[in-house]
């Protein structure tokens, strides 16, 4: 190799260097300091938030978003690497509050600082504050609170003599769809959302997938092996059995089932408030008739027994502070903002994304776009949340190996088999 | 009829070379390929011998990513826990069908391909290679997808194209079981892949000698004969490197699986196995231990294809 060849070679590289040092300092040209904001895909919603708090700090930050994989279990995996290897460009991070102990856990959360703990819990709906909470602490910042609710058509409910104005039953929403050959949608996916929908079963039934949460994975006590895991896998069954799912039930996601409930057979789907968003959407591009969207109602989370309120499962998203972060302070600052009430009632009706403050249900304006508020906040003071723990991923990872396909789950014997993988995983000793 | 090839090429020393010893000029080309691949060389060992070789050592602990102060030494433990667990082998099981049935088909198909290529007319050869290659050079996941929303029952022509087939029907969920989850992830693999083999086999074809074929057509041998008795014989080489290359690739097929079933129903592969332990579970040590295996697997794969059946891969190169 010549010297003038192997100059050149040195210069590239050197030109390499300092192009990537440059970006690593994007912020250090004399401007606010920009903090990363790890958002999870939504229809614009959060870099929208991003840029008003950036505004109305006067200069003090700058937010600048980034989107995450689509499934939460890809955003958790793309975090949980990036923290686990001290990331300092992760500032804040939108989390999935199944994923919060798991973090927090693990000392990748900075410590929320006990005043402003207080101010982020002040009028918040429970469901929303135990999910942000490990350890009697509070972890994260509430931010946006989901629940599942019954969407159903009026039309096909009257038809069937069912009353909805009244609560629910599983066995009467699968014999009103059979009388009526219509579709009942659920998440039959092998994926997150299969848990989402046997723990709300689990709840409603009156037991917990994890009885008691522990630091130690040995001292997990599990509780699907019981009376209520054996009934929640019994509805499971009946559901897949029915008749009444689509011919795909066992690949059928959210967004499967908010198709379903808005199609020619539609007539009941246990699903997310988007359903609004997504049909609205659909009537404003000509893909659907208005006479369905005004056809479309809403109803809490069907019960597993007549007698017992049922407990709708609890998503939505919490503001994490990455541990290893520069400007910590900044973040929280940013997240007071981002969970803001103005900002919750802007996600809530442009997003179809329900706030985690209680407050924002009664806004006229909230009201006027989603009819529904009223049945969303009831859900989210009833909804239970997914279980806690920082080996959340084993957990589901096994609901999601055991109760795959729902067709094919035996109330007498997965919840024993699944309890047994799950003790096994948690001890080391078996792959998943 | 027997099957015909060229005799060896003897290989003879340099003249100016006395036995044993090595000239000066030798000894200095030898150090000059040394500084010329060096570099390469040492960048290969920081990328894969250093990777491998971290694997193998954390493949002895008890690893947790979000947990790293509790790392402890379990020696071989995790091999006992992986190769008694029946999900290990229903995955090795999975992987190996996949592997069979898509370089099975692939040859066949890639051979068809190759001489397809070989005997097309020279002004429209080039559009007709490019045409072939195109799947080869479609991102993997890209392919997934496409074959996915192609088979999904909502979004799919598959049903309704293909409903006049006994068995398939307006609701025929291809990603509903086993068998026919693992169809669709075979032919989304073979129709990516399948350029490939096809492009190595056609440089095999182009070093089978002309005058071997004349001497064939004079004989009077047929077509068929010709291809079993001249062509094959003389491209055993470039086919046994083209099945080595493809059995190893398809042996770590993951992105199909990963998008169109997420593992559901029986598909997952081994590599799919390591993805989840590391990945998705964070158990370092469980997971490397899995990927120590699937590179043993890989080895042992190699190792048979270069002793057993001894592909020579300098004589697919023409070098020997």
């Amino acid at each position: 190799m010549s010297n003038r060849r192997r100059r050149g070679l040195g210069g590239g590289a050197a030109a390499l260097v300092l192009a990537s040092s440059l970006a690593a300092c994007g912020s250090d040209d004399g401007g606010p300091p920009t903090l990363n904001w790890y958002i999870n895909p939504d229809s614009g919603g959060q870099a929208e938030i991003a840029a008003r708090c950036s505004e109305a700090s006067g200069g003090a930050y700058q937010i600048s978003t980034s989107v995450l994989p689509n499934a939460a279990a890809g955003q958790r995996e793309q975090l949980i690497r990036r923290l686990a290897a001290e990331d300092s460009s992760i500032d804040i991070m939108s989390l999935d509050p199944p994923f919060v102990a798991e973090f927090a856990q693990a000392g990748f959360l900075a410590d929320v600082p006990d005043d402003l703990a207080d101010r982020v819990t002040e009028g918040v709906v429970q469901g929303a504050i135990d999910g942000a909470t490990w350890n009697d602490e509070v972890v994260a910042v509430p931010f946006w609170a989901n629940t599942q609710i019954l969407w159903y058509r009026t039309s096909v409910a009257e038809a069937a003599g069912l009353d909805m104005t009244q609560p629910v039953t599983w066995d009467q929403v699968i014999e009103a769809a059979q009388s009526q050959d219509v579709l009942i949608g659920a998440q039959g996916a092998r994926a997150e959302s299969l848990t989402v929908w046997l723990n709300g079963l689990v709840e409603s039934a009156g037991g917990s997938i994890i009885e008691e949460s522990a630091d130690a994975p040995e001292d997990i006590v599990l509780g699907l092996d019981s009376e209520a895991g054996r009934r929640a896998t019994e509805i499971m069954r009946a559901v897949a059995d029915s008749g009444q799912v689509s011919a795909a039930f066992s690949t059928d996601d959210e967004l499967a089932g908010a198709n379903g409930v808005v199609s020619d057979r539609g007539g009941f789907t246990v699903n997310y408030p988007f359903v609004w968003t997504l049909a609205q959407g659909l009537v404003e591009d000509g893909g659907l008739d208005q006479a369905v969207l005004d056809d479309i109602g809403a109803a809490v989370w069907p019960r597993v027994d007549a007698d017992t309120p049922a407990a709708p499962p609890l998503g939505g998203i919490d503001l994490g502070i990455g541990a290893f972060s520069e400007n910590v302070d900044l973040a929280f600052e940013a997240a007071e903002c981002i969970r803001s009430e103005e900002n919750q009632a802007y996600y809530f009706t442009t997003n179809g994304n329900p706030a985690s403050l209680a407050s924002v249900f009664d806004d006229p304006e909230v009201l006027e776009v989603f009819p529904q508020a009223p049945v969303i906040r009831e859900s989210l003071e009833l909804a239970a949340p997914r279980p806690q723990s920082p080996y959340y991923s084993e957990i589901t990872g096994v609901v999601q190996r055991e109760f795959h396909p729902p067709a094919s789950v035996d109330p007498n014997s997965t919840p024993q088999s699944a309890t047994a993988l799950m003790e096994a995983v948690l001890a080391g000793d078996q792959l998943l | 009829m027997t099957q015909t090839t060229l005799p060896p090429v003897e290989k003879t020393q340099p003249k100016s070379a006395p036995h044993g010893t090595i000239s000066d000029r030798s000894r200095a080309e030898r150090k000059l390929g040394w500084m010329l691949a060096g570099p390469a060389f040492l960048v290969m060992l920081a990328v894969t011998a250093y990777p491998i070789a971290q694997a193998a050592y954390d493949s002895l602990f008890r690893y947790r990513l979000t947990d790293p102060d509790n790392r402890s030494f379990n020696g071989l433990s995790n091999y006992w826990v992986i190769l008694s667990d029946n999900l290990w082998w229903t995955a090795l099981g999975v992987t190996m069908l996949i592997t069979v049935i898509t370089v099975l088909v692939e040859l066949v198909l890639g051979f068809a391909l190759a001489m397809v290529m070989a005997k097309m007319l020279s002004s429209i050869r080039p559009v007709v290679r490019a045409a072939i290659l195109i799947p080869y050079a479609v991102i993997t996941v890209v392919s997934a997808f496409a074959w996915q929303f192609a088979f999904d029952i909502d979004t799919g022509f598959v049903n309704s194209w293909f409903a006049w087939i006994p068995g398939v029907s307006a609701d025929t969920d291809w990603f509903g079981g086993q068998g026919t989850s693992l169809l669709v992830i075979c032919l989304a693999e073979i129709w990516k892949t399948t350029p490939f083999i096809s492009l190595l086999l056609l440089a095999g074809l182009a070093q089978v000698p002309e005058v071997l074929q004349e001497a064939a057509k004079v004989d009077g041998a047929s077509w068929w004969q010709r291809l079993w008795k001249v062509t094959l014989p003389n491209m055993k080489a470039a086919i046994m490197v083209a099945l080595l290359f493809r059995t190893l690739d398809a042996f770590r097929v993951f992105d199909s699986i990963f998008i169109m079933t997420n593992g559901a129903n029986n598909t997952e592969s081994v590599s799919f196995l390591a993805y989840r332990q590391t990945i998705s579970r964070l158990e370092i040590g469980l997971g490397s231990a899995v990927s120590v295996l699937l590179f043993l697997c890989v080895v042992l794969l190699a190792g048979l294809f270069i002793k057993g059946f001894k592909v020579d891969l300098a004589s697919a190169r023409g070098e020997g």
